[in-house]
């Protein structure tokens, strides 16, 4: 065969495939490198592992899933050009992605524009509030996680409360928000210390944090920073006990502050982490051990819970595109709104139109280290 | 005072870390005026490839001494195929070269180790010691140990040593060095060994303390070359002394000022220090003769 005949076959074959490849254009701008890595690489992961897996079940009503993702590298700039991107270029009807929540606010106004519905996977309540019409979130945000602290510090008779945040995007977000709900939650925060998210010591702030009277220490943070604090605390013999956010909700951080430093630090976290201790009548428990072994088994990592707001995006977004029985954008962005009692690993969400995030607190559950491991606090 | 000795000893050991890296850029900027700004990066690789080699089972000294000697490797591979072939370019040019360096290096360990944040386990436990009513972990004082004892090692190198000597004579003028039969090439390969090998043994020291990952050279580079820069570039006593004041400067504004305007203070304080003497506290006086 000659190279023109050759061509001209492929050429064909093209032509005769391209109609029935109708593909579902989904898009994603995740931050899959940068500061926010160890974010994105599991919830990139999770989509290309969950799509696959729509894909050779037959696809969302018979169509197949195009899955297009760029990775913004954690910078909001990049993230807003990647969404004109998958807007004018690539002609999807659905975004799920912005890792952080720097990137989703840049990513906002193009889809709210365009109106193509949006799921963010990022933490702060600013996202859905205001409620914007086509953005959407899966994870819990960081006010919930201050309140779900407060209660539990609350019900152990804390009331002063010592604060360190690193002083990255995540650490001063979720410092500025449960400052905030502090006096709503009946305790008082009585030391405020911050650190840089690189930094090897900070037992100068929880020197000062001990002075202060606090009877628990909350560490709002991410990365290595509360890895570090987690240590220092222990380091210094403090006995005011020590708290983490939802940060640092992967077995990563275990290993990183090593498990005799963690034990009995205590946490907010979803449901996925303790996927064996729920109790067999909870409805999230087949969802979540079917997600983290199906994870464990594609990546040979431990799963952690920002793939889990991937896996939710996605399975909400396929739900709704089902429901809509169309491809139009905005279809399916009243098929998203009109989600009702969805249980995935984050907990039960039910949208409605005046609340895009749809968690409620018991969504939280509140883990303790104990001997390497979480167990559910009693 | 058991606050004040707690705070010291916070310095001392961020001070430690600077001090190690800070060290590294000595070598490399005697043989050639060059600032390596892959010096980072030779850190990083000294704590991922221990990382690697301990979690394939090899033991922690076994580990950290392959991850020292592939480090020398790749930084003698940097110069033979980046430096070396630019010979003659204008010191910017080669200082250009090792940021590109340094951006290759990132990207190949992203690839190669992953996104994931590590750590091995201290070298005497993680038991703290307390002094005073404040406590140091045991891992400090390997880093302090290991900073002097570079710091030792350089000072005799360079002042004791024929091969010093003639890496300050490259320095000086490459010409009249390869006049009096030095050969040129084979000291910056060696400043170049040099360098990465202790740029890799402060990757050792500190990923105990620091934790590491595919990007924790920038930061580390930036603060090391503050240091470096605070007391004198390319003098080891500087490097210390630089690296170990910027510690406690850090420590001590976040103890008793406001942990907010750490970093600030330390670099408002490198600031006036620049200012009056441009060459850093222990840097040789230059005097151009016309």
């Amino acid at each position: 065969m000659t190279l023109r005949n050759l061509m001209t076959t492929a050429a064909a074959l093209s032509a005769l495939a391209a109609p029935a490849l109708a593909d579902i254009n989904i898009g994603a701008s995740i931050s899959e490198t940068g500061p926010a890595a160890f974010l994105g690489d599991p919830e990139a992961k999770t989509l290309r592992m969950e799509v696959e897996k729509i894909n050779a079940e037959g696809g969302i009503n018979g169509e197949k899933i195009n899955l297009i993702i760029y990775d913004d590298g954690g910078d909001a700039n990049k993230a807003k050009t990647f969404a004109t991107r998958l807007v004018e270029d690539d002609e999807v009807v659905a975004v799920i992605g912005g890792t952080t929540t720097g990137t989703t606010m840049a990513m906002v106004p193009v889809f709210e524009d365009a109106e193509i519905p949006f799921i963010s996977l990022a933490g702060a309540v600013d996202i859905i509030e205001p409620v914007k019409t086509f953005t959407f979130k899966t994870p819990h945000t960081d006010r919930m996680a201050c309140e779900k602290i407060f209660a539990d510090m609350k019900a152990q008779g804390f009331t002063k409360v010592g604060m360190i945040s690193g002083s990255d995007g995540f650490g001063k977000s979720m410092q500025a928000q449960c400052k905030g709900v502090a006096e709503a939650s009946g305790v008082e925060i009585v030391a405020d210390e911050v650190y840089g998210p690189q930094d090897a010591d900070m037992t100068p702030q929880l020197t000062n944090i001990k002075g202060s009277g606090a009877q628990a220490i909350l560490n709002s943070g991410m990365g290595q920073g509360p890895a570090v604090v987690t240590r220092n605390h222990k380091q210094l013999a403090i006995e005011a006990p020590l708290y983490q956010s939802h940060g640092v909700a992967s077995k990563q951080f275990i290993e990183l502050a090593g498990a005799q430093a963690a034990e009995g630090v205590r946490l907010p976290a979803a449901a996925l982490l303790v996927a064996d201790q729920l109790p067999d009548d909870d409805a999230q428990k087949p969802v979540v051990i079917a997600y983290r072994d199906a994870y464990q088994a594609a990546t040979g990592e431990d799963v952690s819970t920002f793939g889990g707001h991937a896996h939710d995006a996605l399975a909400i977004l396929k739900a709704a595109i089902e429901r809509a029985d169309s491809t139009d954008p905005v279809a399916i962005r009243d098929q998203i709104e009109a989600t009702k009692d969805f249980v995935g690993t984050a907990g039960n969400v039910t949208y409605s139109p005046e609340d895009h995030l749809g968690l409620t607190l018991d969504a939280f559950k509140m883990l303790v280290i104990k001997d390497g491991d979480w167990t559910i606090a009693q | 005072m058991s606050e004040l000795l707690q705070f010291l000893f916070s310095g001392l050991t961020v001070g430690a870390v600077y001090a190690l890296v800070a060290l590294g850029f000595t070598i490399i900027y005697n043989a050639s005026d060059v600032v390596n700004f892959a010096q980072g990066e030779f850190v990083m690789l000294g704590g991922m490839l221990t990382v690697s080699a301990y979690a394939a089972g090899l033991p922690l000294p076994l580990a950290a001494l392959i991850a020292i000697v592939v480090t020398a490797g790749i930084g003698v591979a940097l110069n033979k195929l980046a430096i070396e072939p630019a010979r003659g370019a204008p010191v910017v040019s080669l200082i250009i070269i090792t940021i590109g360096a340094s951006i290759f290096l990132r990207g190949a360990a992203q690839v190669l180790f992953g996104k994931q944040i590590h750590r091995f386990p201290s070298f005497s436990g993680d038991t703290p010691l307390r002094i005073g009513g404040a406590t140091i972990l045991p891992q400090s004082l390997w880093v302090m140990a290991g900073g002097i004892a570079v710091f030792i090692a350089l000072y005799l190198f360079f002042t004791r040593t024929l091969t010093g000597k003639a890496v300050l004579a490259t320095s000086n003028n490459r010409l009249a060095a390869q006049l009096v039969g030095i050969n040129t090439n084979w000291v910056m390969t060696l400043s170049f060994a040099l360098s990465a090998a202790i740029g890799a043994l402060a990757g050792v020291l500190i990923t105990p303390i620091t934790n590491t990952s595919y990007d924790v050279g920038i930061a580390l580079a930036l603060k090391g070359f503050a240091a470096a820069m605070l007391g004198g570039m390319g003098n080891p006593k500087g490097a210390l002394v630089g690296g170990i004041l910027l510690g406690i400067i850090e420590a001590l504004t976040a103890g008793y000022l406001s942990s907010q305007y750490k970093d600030a203070a330390a670099f408002v304080i490198i600031l006036l220090v620049l200012f009056f003497l441009p060459q850093g506290l222990f840097g040789a006086r230059h005097t151009e003769r016309v």
